[in-house]
């Protein structure tokens, strides 16, 4: 059955005569079976039929698409489209904040995680996230990444040295800090904090890394060795990421989601989102007609 | 034109400028001026009662040679085990309304009673201490002093404690829940953390504030002429000892009030200074 929907993707089309009624936007093609092949790649997470509420108001309206396994996969829209809100239902972070909920299905590597016996704890070891802001944690920089690890693993003093200097390596930041990793991990410039955080997050070694606008509050120097990043970490992990950069989605990503009002309104390879979209709405953002 | 009228109003504005601000600055000026004044009074009246023999020798009786060591060490007992019942006890409270009972429909109602307590006269906590342990007990005693100083201490570190956790941002402790800590350890290896400053100068307020009480210890310490040798029995105290030289009509122990007020004074003092500087330390951690 749900075979059937697989190749469906997405599932929106916005109902008729709604909000934006005779503006430009107007949209009336049929809901056709479009986008991804889901065939070409193993799938690691799967939605369908999200919704989410913040208290009563609904953020996002029945979200359906697939996410492939070690691939970039990038969701870009204006501020406030829900693309942020969807990347927290992947880990399930909003849960810390009682009045927000999501319902629907979300499956991870076949399994729902939005189910009520899901282990919170387990499922953010598996899917790690950084966000927006560097969040460094006020102690050393080793212990910064050495945090995560001690809470899953019984590693000896050295297995867990080789693990830091992996981690830090692997995010491109080992050769800045290596001499300074007893310094509290808010000592570093905005740039190096969000690559600590990074590596903070691939040292738990987990599936899938979430990444919300990871590069926005940094330089281009800093953002650049980020996506360069991006495109190393893909080998193992998967990742998703969200940004209102356009030209960062289209450098980093393997497939693009557009979001617009809490709805997925189109989902495709990277390369067709942003030379021959679908819808019309699409394309007014890309080319930079609203948003 | 348009011009002059607006320099009309810009000119008005300046002048209500001038106004306010020479009324603040008097104001100001008004404040200091009684602080400076006692901090004076006490200094010139107070410093040449202040000799080593103070720390070492008991009160004496009046017209013989002594000193403040008994309420001093006294003092520093009550101080001390009030602030490690009071202390522990406020933390986790303020750690419980910050962290854990964010949305419970109990967390309003006991901030609301903390700050019932937080504003409640310090005799009311020494009659009711007097009250629940001295009557029972069938004697004043150290244990209810401490006591009688703990309550005081508490609703002070539940405020501080609260306040400080909360300006610890919600993004750190998602950034830690987001590695798959639970939320004990968000709480005690993030939380408390990078709160810690705040949280102990939180504390060290509370030691400043009980640190000059008298009402309550009145009611429960009472005082010891001797030095005590158990919290189990009256036991001396700096402010009861004031209170009580103070009031009476011999020089000798007028003076002896005089060297411990200002001795009272310049602990408070260190403790503020201290808690300044923790503050200070790590500013901006995020």
């Amino acid at each position: 059955m749900n075979n059937k929907i697989n190749s469906v993707l997405p599932m929106t089309s916005l109902p008729a005569g709604k909000a934006d009624a005779g503006s430009d936007m107007e949209i009336r093609q049929a809901a056709a079976p479009e986008g991804l092949s889901a065939g070409m790649n193993e799938i690691k997470l799967s939605v369908r039929g999200l919704d989410f509420y913040y208290d009563k108001s609904r953020a996002l309206q029945s979200i359906s698409l697939d996410i492939s396994a070690n691939q970039v996969t990038a969701f870009i829209g204006p501020s406030g489209c829900g693309k942020s809100t969807l990347l927290r239902c992947f880990n399930r972070i909003y849960e810390m904040y009682p009045k927000q909920r999501a319902a629907g299905e979300i499956s991870l590597d076949g399994r729902n995680i939005l189910g009520q016996g899901e282990d919170l704890n387990l499922l953010r070891a598996k899917v790690g996230m950084v966000f927006q802001k560097p969040t460094p944690f006020p102690m050393s920089i080793y212990d910064n990444v050495a945090f995560g690890v001690r809470l899953y693993e019984r590693l000896s003093r050295s297995g867990m040295d080789e693990r830091v200097e992996w981690a830090l390596k692997k995010a491109a930041i080992w050769d800045e800090v290596k001499d300074k990793l007893a310094h509290i991990g808010t000592d570093i410039s905005g740039g190096q904090q969000q690559r600590l955080c990074i590596a903070r997050a691939i040292a738990i070694k987990p599936e899938i890394l979430l990444l919300d606008e990871p590069a926005s509050a940094l330089d281009p120097i800093s953002t650049l060795k980020i996506e360069e990043l991006i495109d190393e970490l893909k080998q193992d992990y998967t990742i998703v990421i969200v940004t209102h950069n356009m030209q960062q989605a289209a450098r980093v990503s393997d497939y693009t989601g557009f979001l617009y009002l809490g709805q997925l309104v189109e989902y495709d390879e990277t390369s067709t989102i942003f030379t021959k979209p679908r819808k019309k709405q699409t394309q007014d953002y890309i080319t930079g007609r609203f948003g | 034109m348009q011009a002059l009228t607006d320099m009309g109003l810009y000119r008005r504005r300046r002048f209500v400028n001038f106004v306010i601000l020479t009324v603040s600055l008097l104001t100001t000026l008004f404040g200091l001026f009684w602080l400076v004044w006692l901090l004076w009074t006490l200094l010139s009246q107070g410093l040449q009662y202040v000799h080593l023999s103070l720390f070492y020798q008991a009160t004496p009786p009046p017209g013989s040679n002594g000193g403040l060591g008994n309420a001093i060490l006294g003092s520093l007992a009550l101080t001390v085990v009030g602030v490690l019942i009071g202390a522990p006890a406020g933390v986790l409270a303020g750690t419980y309304l910050s962290e854990f009972a964010r949305d419970s429909k109990a967390a309003p109602v006991i901030r609301f009673v903390n700050d019932i307590l937080l504003s409640a006269p310090s005799i009311i906590l020494g009659v009711f201490v007097y009250e629940v342990l001295v009557v029972r007990m069938g004697h004043f005693s150290g244990w209810a002093g401490s006591l009688a100083l703990a309550l005081i201490a508490l609703p002070i570190v539940v405020r501080t404690t609260e306040d400080m956790m909360r300006l610890v941002p919600d993004s750190v402790r998602e950034a830690a829940a987001a590695l798959g800590a639970p939320q004990w350890k968000v709480t005690v290896a993030i939380v408390f953390r990078a709160a810690r400053s705040g949280i102990l100068t939180g504390v060290l307020l509370a030691v400043a504030r009980i640190s000059g009480e008298t009402a309550p210890l009145l009611f429960t310490a009472l005082n010891n002429q001797f030095w005590s040798h158990s919290l189990n029995e009256p036991i001396a105290n700096l402010p009861v000892v004031i209170f009580q030289f103070a009031m009476s009509p011999y020089d000798d122990w007028q003076h002896l009030a005089w060297a411990g007020a200002v001795l009272i004074t310049l602990t408070i003092l260190v403790i503020n200074i201290l808690v300044r500087l923790f503050l200070k330390a790590p500013k901006s951690r995020f």
